[in-house]
């Protein structure tokens, strides 16, 4: 027997006593589903307790949580890495003007960044659905095919799509490449969409009605208005010259950082040029034609910091 | 003699995968069993979504030994060359066996290859199948991803089962060992489960909840959902790929039946399917009349414990969810009318070198008009005298507005479809709906061909200016490569003429379809292409290129319903005969003729004839009177010339080509006749030019219908 098989039995013992542990009569569990905030708290302590560094939100606006530097820089280089954080995702051409109860252009992953990816980490994301109230005998959950690519990042990784009882509620990711590197090692990426799951958990069928604190503030309280003003802003207001004059300068200020050997720095104004080129999609001014050279000059930038964190760390490609 | 069996546990392998990697599975390890010289008997593979298996029934115990000789140097050639040979058969000088080779004595190594254990065999096969297994995308993970040289799977692999009769057979790659232990259903049952034998393995499994045999898997949920379907009172839509894909995603299969509103019958029944089968692998039912059912059947993984209940809510839920932004695509979708959205198609490119879409449509439209603006070409057929120009000016501007629907931008696969029922809401002709749904139509050979005839107006400007454009800018398929998916526009072309009997020559559509392209700037168009396609003609070379490739596609086409390409062929060659339906036409009656003994003892006659004058070098025919009395069989030969070539001629204007091959049936005995009696090479050099100039009469009389000499047989 390798090492790696003992490994393997050590932790379905684990998972036996933590499943016990879960199945502990919890009065609130019971009784009353999961508030939205619940839900990150205790996803929370659960990667904690897995070893993951919890992180907060990126202060930047980004489509998704894989932009994080936890996550797209740190997917570099030979270092262990284990980490999870909740990352608000903007998302412009999805604004509904708060009128559709699946849609938002605003909206909450919750993000787990394992590296190197264990061996059980399908077992130990299943064991973060029990934590959050999801009975696996209950409910149908499967892994179906879903391969991620991200052109702006110049990444890709093979995964699936988990879903429950039909729905999407987890992309499950190993990464192969970022930034046009091959991961050495590969790490395993999970992106919980937290609305989803909430409402699947809840059991409502608008994101607005989801209870966040479970004393009386809903999901819309919070932010139908937020939802309403921003695709206003997004579609019909945002001034587009000032648009592309922003894009512009964040190009600009990225290659700045390149010269200067920052990728840190640079791989934020990338972040910065992909969100404005988002926002110029949803305003419309940009043709066909043009979007796939837009895209490029993106995943140029990206790249650009990826290559430079790498030369700064000096690893190899 | 044992049976073996090999399981490779992973994370879940893609459904649509499994099918060729069991294929693989087994190709690969019948290979590896063939270096070794094993034969297996019958070998049995088996996929679930986390393994792959192959069962191999009684294997040897050991590989046959096997005794070799090798040719060595003749004896008392130098020691170098002898220990040389030594060396590289691994034997002793005094190993060496001398034997007479055409009288010389040579030396010869006998080399004994001693029986192998097939554990042995199979433990070095497993590791190399497994780095030889063909997935059509795998990946690195774990630890041992550090180098980009460690193994590749589908998914992580996770556990090798190795067992050869109640042994285990030891192997091990890049850290995952070989044991007796497996895993059986991730929800139903935890821990390990040990398996002992070949034997016991698919029980032993099924104790766990995993049905290994994917067959199994299928029918039940093929028999599970149709059950499912009758117990609600309705009837499934049977879809055998459905019922593949939820096998390939279960290892225990459960089928539930539920339902959504109603209400959302509003929306086409191709948009319920496709978000159905599509997003969820849902199957659908029809009711007792018929009509789509507001009920659907998914495929669970568990045996849940509250029956299923919660399973059914959730999966309609996510449902409803799909289907109400189906319905708000449908519902917004019409709030602007086709030709509003048919000006944003000036934002998509349909070629770099071909302009946008709307450049497209606009170019279809006006060849569609053209077409019907066209006397006698077939679609005067419905109603003499209508022009159908409105209805198909306005078709074909519509045709592709769908194309920026949210409804087409969520299911490509609705394109004309969704156009057809947003033209029918608002309150376009019939005969304008149908086109602009229909008009991508016939896809393929087998797809069903219009006959409205806007439709075909329609349907086949589009395909005529697709291949066109594509031909001007030289982008033709190669090989198995047609980016373009032009072979299908050729077949659809010829189908149309074919199937609506469109009588109008292939050079006047293709130099008609190429004018637009000229007067519009194209930039990479060479001067030559644009100066020939600005003279409202396709340059000779294009065209020929063009007609080239549709009378291949016709070979190709034609081929099921019994046509020769080589009678296709000798009717194409000699004439530029580019009206396809007078072309088939002529085919067909010929076909008929060359099977017929006249036609296959004229066709003899024909051939010798051609024969003769290829070797006399006789080009054509120059009938001088004749300067002798001819003999009896020459006489006959040159009456039946005299009847049948103005009978021909007339048939062939006429069309009627049976009769054209009946006239040339009664060159048949005169031809025969003359070979019999009459000597070509006759001595007298006057007598000799005028049979010879005869049998060039004689050819070019059959020329008439075809080149014969491209008839095979």
């Amino acid at each position: 027997m390798t090492l790696w098989r003992a490994f393997a039995k050590a932790s379905a013992k684990d998972i036996a006593l933590a499943k016990k542990a879960i199945t502990l009569p919890d009065p609130n569990l019971s009784q009353k589903p999961l508030s939205f905030q619940q839900i990150i708290l205790k996803l929370h302590d659960y990667w904690s307790d897995q070893g993951c560094a919890i992180l907060q939100p990126y202060d930047m606006e980004m489509g998704a949580g894989t932009f994080h530097t936890a996550t797209t820089l740190r997917a570099l280089g030979p270092d262990p890495w284990n980490a999870a954080f909740v990352q608000p995702c903007r998302r412009p051409t999805d604004g509904r003007y708060g009128e559709n109860p699946n849609r938002l252009q605003h909206y909450y992953q919750y993000q787990v960044i394992l590296k190197p990816s264990p061996p059980d980490i399908q077992q130990l994301y299943l064991d973060s659905l029990t934590a959050i109230g999801i009975d696996p005998m209950l409910h149908d959950i499967r892994f179906v095919e879903d391969d991620w690519e991200s052109p702006t990042l110049g990444a890709w990784g093979l995964g699936w799509e988990v879903w429950c009882d039909g729905m999407e509620v987890t992309q499950f990711t190993y990464f192969q490449q970022m930034g046009g590197f091959d991961c050495k090692p590969v790490a395993g990426e999970l992106t919980y969409g937290l609305e989803r799951l909430a409402m699947y958990i809840q059991g409502v069928d608008s994101i607005y009605d989801l209870d966040y604190n479970g004393a009386g503030v809903s999901y819309g309280d919070i932010f139908l208005d937020n939802e309403k003003q921003m695709s206003e802003w997004n579609f019909e207001i945002a001034n587009t010259e000032t648009l592309f004059d922003l894009f512009n300068k964040a190009v600009g200020e990225c290659e700045n950082c390149l010269e200067a050997k920052l990728p840190i720095p640079a791989y934020e104004q990338a972040i910065k040029a992909s969100h404005v080129f988002n926002l110029l999609q949803a305003r419309g001014v940009i043709s066909v034609q043009e979007r796939a050279s837009y895209m490029g000059r993106v995943r140029d930038l990206a790249k650009g910091s990826c290559e430079a964190y790498m030369a700064k760390n000096g690893w190899a490609a | 003699m044992a049976d073996f069996l090999l399981e490779l546990l992973s994370e879940e392998i893609p459904a649509r995968m499994q099918a060729k990697a069991r294929a693989d599975l087994e190709r690969l390890f019948v290979a590896q069993l063939n270096d070794a010289g094993l034969k297996a008997g019958d070998i049995t593979v088996y996929s679930t979504p986390r393994r792959l298996a192959l069962i191999a029934k009684d294997l040897p115990d050991q590989t046959e030994a096997v005794s070799e000789e090798a040719k060595g140097p003749p004896e008392g050639a130098p020691d170098q060359a002898v220990d040389g040979f030594c060396r590289k058969n691994g034997v002793t000088r005094d190993q060496l066996e001398v034997h007479d080779v055409k009288g010389r004595a040579t030396y010869f190594a006998v080399i004994n290859r001693p029986g192998r254990a097939t554990s042995d065999v199979l433990a070095e096969a497993i590791p190399a199948i497994i780095k030889a297994f063909p997935w059509p995308k795998s990946m690195r993970w774990g630890e041992a991803s550090l180098s980009t040289e460690s193994l590749r799977w589908v998914r992580p692999l996770s556990g090798i089962v190795a067992i050869l009769g109640d042994d285990l057979v030891e192997c091990e790659i890049d850290g995952v060992t070989s044991g007796y232990e497996t895993v059986g259903h991730r929800f139903h049952h935890d821990g390990v489960v040990t398996i002992g034998n070949a034997g016991d393995y698919a029980e032993k499994l099924r104790a766990c909840h995993v049905l290994v045999d994917q067959t199994e898997r299928e029918a039940i949920v093929r028999d599970g959902a149709a059950k499912a379907a009758s117990d609600g009172g309705l009837e499934l839509v049977a879809d055998e790929g459905l019922v593949i894909e939820n096998a390939g995603l279960t290892e225990w299969p459960v089928p539930l039946l539920g339902g959504f509103d109603p209400a959302f019958l509003d929306v086409p029944e191709e948009v319920i399917q496709l978000t159905a089968r599509v997003n969820q692998k849902y199957f659908i039912c029809r009711d007792q009349s018929g009509k789509l059912a507001p009920n659907f059947i998914c495929t669970a993984n568990i045996d849940a414990t509250d029956g299923g209940k919660a399973i059914v809510a959730g999966n309609e839920k996510v449902l409803a969810a799909r289907l109400s932004d189906a319905k708000f695509f449908w519902e917004l979708d019409q709030k602007t009318a086709l030709e509003d959205h048919a000006k944003k198609l000036s934002n998509i490119v349909f070629h770099e070198k071909l302009g946008t879409v709307a450049d497209k449509v606009e170019r279809v439209a006006k060849l569609a008009e053209w077409l019907v603006s066209l006397e006698g070409n077939g679609f005067y057929q419905s109603s003499p005298g209508d022009t159908f120009h409105g209805e198909v000016s306005e078709a074909a501007r519509l045709c592709k507005a769908d194309l920026v629907t949210e409804m087409v931008g969520e299911f490509p696969d609705l394109q004309g479809l969704m156009g057809g029922y947003y033209a029918e809401k608002q309150g376009k002709s019939k005969a304008v709906a149908n086109a602009i749904r229909d008009h991508y139509k016939p896809v393929g050979q087998g797809d069903e061909v219009p006959t409205d005839p806007v439709t075909v107006a329609v349907s086949l400007a589009d395909k005529l200016d697709t291949l066109v454009g594509f031909f001007a800018i030289d982008e033709k398929p190669t090989g198995s490569k047609d980016p373009f998916a032009l072979r299908r526009a050729a077949i659809g072309i010829i189908r149309l003429i074919l199937t609506n009997g469109l009588r109008e020559r292939l050079v006047d559509l293709a130099g008609m379809a190429s004018a637009p392209y000229a007067e519009s700037m194209i930039e990479g168009l060479d001067e030559d292409t644009r100066q020939s396609l600005l003279k409202k003609q396709f340059s000779e070379k294009l065209y020929l290129g063009f007609m080239d490739f549709i009378i291949d596609r016709l070979k190709v086409q034609q081929r099921e319903a019994g046509v020769r390409h080589d009678i296709i062929e000798s009717v194409t060659s000699l004439d530029s005969e580019d009206d396809l339906v007078r072309l088939l036409a002529r085919v067909n009656a010929l076909q008929a003729f060359v099977e017929t003994p006249d036609g296959k003892n004229l066709l003899a006659g024909y051939k010798r004839a051609s024969n003769i004058l290829k070797k006399e070098n006789v080009e054509q025919s120059d009938t001088k009177p004749l300067s002798y009395t001819p003999e009896k069989a020459e006489k006959a030969l040159i009456d039946a010339l005299d009847a049948a070539q103005p009978d021909v001629t007339a048939a062939i204007e006429a069309e009627e080509f049976e009769k054209a091959m009946t006239a040339l049936a009664n060159l048949r005995a005169p031809i025969d006749q003359f070979f019999e009696d009459v000597t070509v090479n006759d001595s007298d050099a006057d007598k000799r030019e005028a049979r010879l100039a005869l049998l060039a009469r004689f050819r070019a009389a059959v020329h008439q219908v075809a080149d014969f000499s491209k008839i095979e047989g």
